[in-house]
């Protein structure tokens, strides 16, 4: 099977500021594909050189064996994105707006009403039908969104952060529907800065910093590249961290990973037994442990040792 | 029931050119029903002006309201369309940065059919806006003497003129950051142009420097133009001047404005 996206050597300035600095990405058709990075690591940048709304300063793009330059006519007919605005007309009701993408990719009349009334239903938007966009939620929003991609199936969907600000419940939806498109065979490219949602929705992912990917595989493999098992505390006090971290790193040496959160102590154990050492070294000092656990460490982690920085440091990723 | 996620897996054959500002000017149309506002304020503010000017200016400016509003409404329709204009910028500007733009323009259709169903929608508006002018000019006893004929080719090159006019709104609506600064930007233009015109009052009562730059204002040959014609007067120099100068924005701003839209951004 071809390749569902190839880049190489993909780069985009903006002014002074180099967004992609080299991007290679290959990804195979059918899948569930995740971008992860900061804002302004060049996740955007990335998705909208791909479908065709930005031209690459150097480099080469093959989406479904288009080069996105010289084809990008073939490439829009075999993509649709959905941006990190809502990219529907907010005065048109949810209706309107998915006739009206219909109308444009080429269905009647009667067609395009007949799929939207198809897609509302199947989205959990028949009540909102006939209500301006702008009334909706941001749930609902992000559902009436993606409604207006799938008008017509395309062979791979473009997700810019498809649940940034959407509360838990909405959230789930949202994951809930890209596993059933990717389960019909669209291939699914999404950027995130949420960690445990290119763990749960992406088969492989890609993260990306300051404009190169700097790890590339499945969320197991990169978890592997960090260690086998980590240990995570949580302190029941602030006071305390520097203390345990000091403990921790005694009994295991050289463990301990960097992290962000002043609450918590995160490992890396070279075998499970040795979390009873650090807990009992921890009791005998009376450091208050809140909570522990053993197991996978998380993305988070992951990136953190990748890249030394934390996630979402850097400025926000605006459009040029 | 069909799995609406694989109904439509064979995409169809994208819309032609036509079709998709045929469909695009309908979402125009579907903009107006829902936000009837932005008639609205643009003609409740012409309908004001006509009311005032009519009854407090009329019987100094040409005898009574009633002879003044012959020669006031007809410019009063331009003014108003051509406020209108703008409409055509902010829509542009909030289709950008509403997102909506990178929608259209990842799809496989003509490219610039979002600028030419809004063109298109616009006309529609214009054509409202036209007949409510007209109609509470009648009520006030604006009797036009071209007749029927004579108004209806006063209102479609007005059209003419503020279509082209339009396409400096959009490069305006792509220049600025919020459709409020399309607004402010556009009537910095507006507001000497309608007004240093004679649509409200007759060039020869200006003084002299004013009345060089007044006459020179296309506005003040549309005007000249749409009274000729709802009148019945001969005035086809006006009629070329007007179209001459629609030709020359059109010529001079819609490149400009094709290669801002086809920019990246």
């Amino acid at each position: 099977m071809t390749d569902a996206i190839e880049t190489r050597g993909l780069a985009k300035r903006f002014g002074d500021t180099r967004a992609l600095d080299g991007v290679d990405l290959r990804i195979r058709q059918g899948s569930v594909f995740g971008l992860l990075g900061p804002n302004g690591a060049g996740k955007t940048t990335t998705i909208r050189i791909l479908a065709t709304l930005l031209q690459p300063d150097a480099g080469t793009a093959i989406v479904l064996g288009h080069d996105v330059v010289r084809d990008a006519r073939k490439v829009r007919e075999k993509v649709s994105l959905t941006g990190q605005y809502a990219s529907v007309d907010e005065d048109l009701t949810g209706h309107e707006n998915l006739v009206l993408m219909g109308r444009l990719l080429g269905l009647s009349w009667r067609e395009a009403r007949t799929r939207s009334t198809e897609l509302l239903e199947a989205f959990g938007l028949a009540d909102a039908a006939g209500k301006q966009v702008q009334t909706y939620s941001g749930g609902m929003r992000r559902r009436i969104d993606i409604a207006a991609s799938l008008v017509a199936i395309p062979d791979i969907l473009f997700l810019d952060e498809p649940t940034t600000g959407l509360d838990p419940r909405s959230r789930n939806q949202v994951w809930e529907l890209v596993r059933r498109i990717a389960g019909q065979g669209t291939t699914v490219l999404l950027t995130t800065q949420y960690l445990d949602e290119a763990d749960r929705l992406a088969e492989r992912l890609a993260v990306i910093d300051h404009g190169r990917v700097i790890a590339e595989g499945s969320s197991r493999d990169l978890k592997a590249s960090v260690g086998s098992s980590a240990l995570h505390l949580r302190l029941a006090s602030v006071d305390q961290h520097a203390r345990a971290k000091a403990l921790v790193s005694r009994v295991l040496g050289d463990g301990v990973l960097p992290g962000s959160d002043p609450m918590s102590v995160t490992a890396r154990l070279a075998n499970p037994a040795q979390a009873a050492a650090v807990l009992t070294a921890l009791s005998q000092d009376s450091v208050d442990v809140a909570e522990f656990s053993v197991g996978n460490p998380s993305l988070d982690e992951v990136f953190f040792a990748l890249t030394g920085h934390a996630t979402g440091v850097e400025d926000s990723e605006g459009r040029p | 029931m069909t799995n609406p996620l694989v109904a439509m897996r064979a995409r169809p054959h994208p819309a032609s050119a036509p079709s998709a500002v045929t469909t695009l000017a309908w979402r125009a149309m579907l903009k107006i029903k829902h936000v009837p506002f932005q008639l609205f304020d643009v003609t409740v503010m012409p309908i004001m002006f006509t009311l005032l000017f009519t009854y407090i200016f009329g019987g100094a400016l040409a005898g009574s309201p009633r002879q003044y509003i012959q020669y006031l409404l007809p410019g009063v329709l331009v003014q108003t369309i051509i406020f209108i204009t703008v409409y055509t910028g902010i829509g542009l500007n909030t289709d950008i940065h509403k997102g909506l733009y990178d929608r259209f323009r990842s799809l496989p259709m003509w490219q610039p059919a979002p600028i030419f169903g809004a063109l298109a929608g616009d006309l529609f508006r214009y054509s409202v806006a036209s007949a409510l002018i007209l109609v509470m000019g009648l009520i006030l006893g604006f009797r036009p003497q071209g007749g029927v004929v004579g108004v209806l080719l006063a209102v479609a090159l007005v059209m003419v003129f503020c279509l082209a006019l339009s396409w400096c709104w959009i490069i305006v609506g792509m220049l600025v950051r919020t459709p409020e600064s399309v607004m402010t930007t556009s009537f910095i233009f507006l507001m000497p142009l309608t007004f240093a015109s004679n649509i409200f009052v007759d060039l020869k009562t200006m003084p002299g420097g004013l009345q060089a730059v007044v006459s020179r204002n296309p506005v003040t040959h549309l005007a000249n133009a749409s009274r000729g014609l709802m009148h019945g007067e001969p005035v086809a120099t006006e009629v070329m001047w007007v179209l001459a100068a629609s030709a020359a924005i059109v010529i001079v701003a819609s490149p400009i404005a094709m290669r801002m839209y086809h920019r990246e951004r």
